[in-house]
């Protein structure tokens, strides 16, 4: 993750600084609330490499939220053990390990008697940072979320939009640079629009920090656009844990066929971003940051459906992937969307056809 | 106009008395308050934290709220003889119903999803309830505390009943001298002595709420 850290992003006061992320381990994990029914959550080992996105998805009531609340321990498992780079979450008093995680969840999230500011300041108040600090570190939120100190941290939650409210949220949950990110369908309530825009600023946000973030959510579009890996749960069971890539060309089993539309090519191709078919540039080439080749160019977040159109138009052979400041990362031709397009054809196969794509 | 003229040369003719009288009322009403804070606010907040027996105790309550003001300063009276104390454990009485059932109202109005937001940023239990659970239930507790206010204002013009000077008194002795001039000065002042509360606790509840979407 410390690659993706531009030297130019860390100057030295705490907005530029490279978190890093924490890694989170389950092991044997159960949920069970009483009452006579089926686990909430089912022994469930998982392990999340520092610095990941991980997002878990699957149908209502299947144990999303319960894995993600036993993370910071509003939650305490029946059974099984969860570690925090290496430490177990139970060794440190609950409320000190919350100060060290991040946590974001849908609307009601902002405390309404507090104004912007104060609610941002939270968490580092409770850690009792001394007041200029947590006034600059208020101030440096708000513009990294993208809303103007001077406007926004006297108001209060009502006076702001649902978008602006969850970009609060968001602010809140990093004020303490936290390692570890909970999000529990942070976007779930915003429009279409508000909810791709902020996707882009989280990405943006883990890029430049490389915090791990735990992410739940019901739509496989937002999955597959911010995930390093999807986790698809079912009944308190993990079904199928992989990246983007391999959940949607080659789903475990019918049911992670139907949430991700395997059998429809289309969408697939407009599921999957660029990025996550492409052949990447050798690193030594990107790093010296050669010279844009000449032809066209697509984004790395843009649907391969639209990459496919953008290269039968252009009549060129393949098509330069650019990231978001529009430096060359890699390459994306006719062969590496067929890859992907044709795999579902066959159906689930066990290859990962992430590895194919890569010794490509 | 005579009416006003004589009651304004009633409290002009001994400006002590009416000065007196105003000042028992006010004395008798705030530390009424403050007990009724000082013991209602606090069990309010036990009321509120008990998922079997509150809302029990807090309709309890509520039932005893139906028993007149007068009913209860009689009450005390074979009990507690005559004089300011009995006067002041009837009308702090008189308060809890108020106070308590908002205490319990506006803690328990506050949604868990915050409470657990809350404990998910890090805060400690004690650190929710002050810094989240009561400021956010303060707008119920408030009008609570106004509405026990304008009560107590009310029912300490009874006090006379048991030998207490106050405002009341002069409602009294105008009922049963026929004299209306007197007995305006009484209800006047207890109106306007009300009034004054409502519109200070009003301003305090408005002050504490938070802006709505
Ligand atoms: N506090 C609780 N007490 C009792 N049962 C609970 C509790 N929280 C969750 N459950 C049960 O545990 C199971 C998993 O719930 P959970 O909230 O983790 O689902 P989810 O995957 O987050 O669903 P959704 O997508 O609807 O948010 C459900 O059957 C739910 O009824
Ligand atoms: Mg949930």
């Amino acid at each position: 993750m410390a690659t993706r850290t531009g030297a130019a992003e860390s100057h030295a006061n705490g907005a530029g600084r490279a978190a890093g992320g924490s890694a989170i381990d389950y092991v044997g994990v159960s949920k069970d609330f009483g009452g006579g029914g089926r686990s909430a959550v089912s022994e469930i080992t998982l392990s999340v490499a520092p610095g990941r996105f991980v997002v878990l998805i699957g149908p209502s009531g299947c144990g999303k939220t319960t894995l993600l609340k036993m993370t910071n321990r509003l939650y305490e498992p029946t059974a099984g053990r969860i570690t925090i780079d290496g430490t177990e979450v139970h060794s440190l008093p609950a409320p000190a390990l919350r100060r060290q995680i991040g946590y974001v969840i849908q609307q009601t999230g902002l405390f309404p008697h507090m104004r912007i500011g104060d609610n941002i300041a939270v968490v580092p108040r409770l850690l009792r940072w001394d007041k200029a600090r947590v006034a600059h570190r208020v101030d440096e939120l708000l513009d990294l979320v993208g809303l103007p100190p001077a406007e926004y941290r006297h108001r209060f939650p009502a006076q702001l939009s649902g978008g602006q409210q969850q970009r609060v949220g968001l602010a809140r949950a990093l004020a303490a640079e936290p390692s570890t990110l909970l999000m529990d369908e942070p976007f779930g309530a915003l429009d279409a629009i508000t909810r791709t825009r902020l996707q882009g600023e989280l990405q943006r946000i883990h890029r430049r920090f490389g915090q791990t973030i735990i992410f739940v959510t019901h739509d496989i579009d937002e999955a597959v656009r911010l995930a390093d890996e999807i986790v698809v749960m079912r009944d308190g069971l993990v079904v199928q844990h992989g990246p983007p890539l391999e959940v949607v060309t080659t789903p475990a089993d019918a049911f992670v066929a139907e949430l991700v539309g395997a059998d429809d090519v289309l969408r697939r191709l407009s599921l999957l971003p660029v990025g996550s078919a492409m052949r990447p540039l050798d690193r030594a080439n990107g790093a010296t940051g050669a010279a844009l080749p000449a032809g066209p160019t697509v984004t790395r977040s843009a649907a391969l459906r639209d990459a496919l159109g953008t290269l039968l138009e252009s009549h060129e052979d393949h098509l330069t992937v650019v990231d978001e400041d529009a430096r060359p990362i890699g390459t994306i031709d006719l062969e590496t969307i067929q890859a992907v397009s044709g795999r579902a054809a066959t159906g689930a196969e066990g290859v990962s056809p992430h590895a194919d794509v890569l010794r490509a | 106009m005579d009416l006003l003229r004589d009651a304004v040369a009633y409290v002009r003719d001994d400006p002590e008395r009416f000065r007196r009288a105003v000042e028992t009322h006010a004395q008798l009403t705030l530390y009424a308050l403050g007990w009724a804070l000082l013991i209602f606010v606090p069990l309010g907040v036990l009321v509120s934290r008990s998922a079997r027996a509150g809302p029990a105790i807090v309709s309890a309550v509520a039932a005893l709220r139906v028993v007149p003001s007068l009913a209860i300063l009689f009450l005390m009276e074979p009990l507690l003889g005559l004089g300011f104390r009995p006067a002041l454990i009837a009308l702090t009485a008189l308060a809890g119903p108020p106070i308590l059932i908002n205490v319990d109202a506006g803690l328990r109005g506050v949604p868990g999803a915050v409470l657990e937001n809350a404990r998910g940023l890090g805060m400690t239990p004690s650190q929710s309830f002050f810094r989240v659970q009561l400021p956010l239930a303060l707008p119920a507790i408030v009008a609570g505390i106004r509405s026990a206010t304008v009560e107590i204002v009310a029912s300490a013009s009874l006090a006379s009943f048991v030998a207490v000077r106050t405002l009341g008194n002069f409602v009294v002795q105008g009922v049963t001298t026929g004299n209306e001039a007197v007995l305006l000065v009484g209800a006047a002042s207890i109106t306007l002595l009300a009034l004054l509360a409502e519109l200070l606790l009003g301003g305090a509840e408005r002050l504490v709420t938070p802006p709505q979407a």
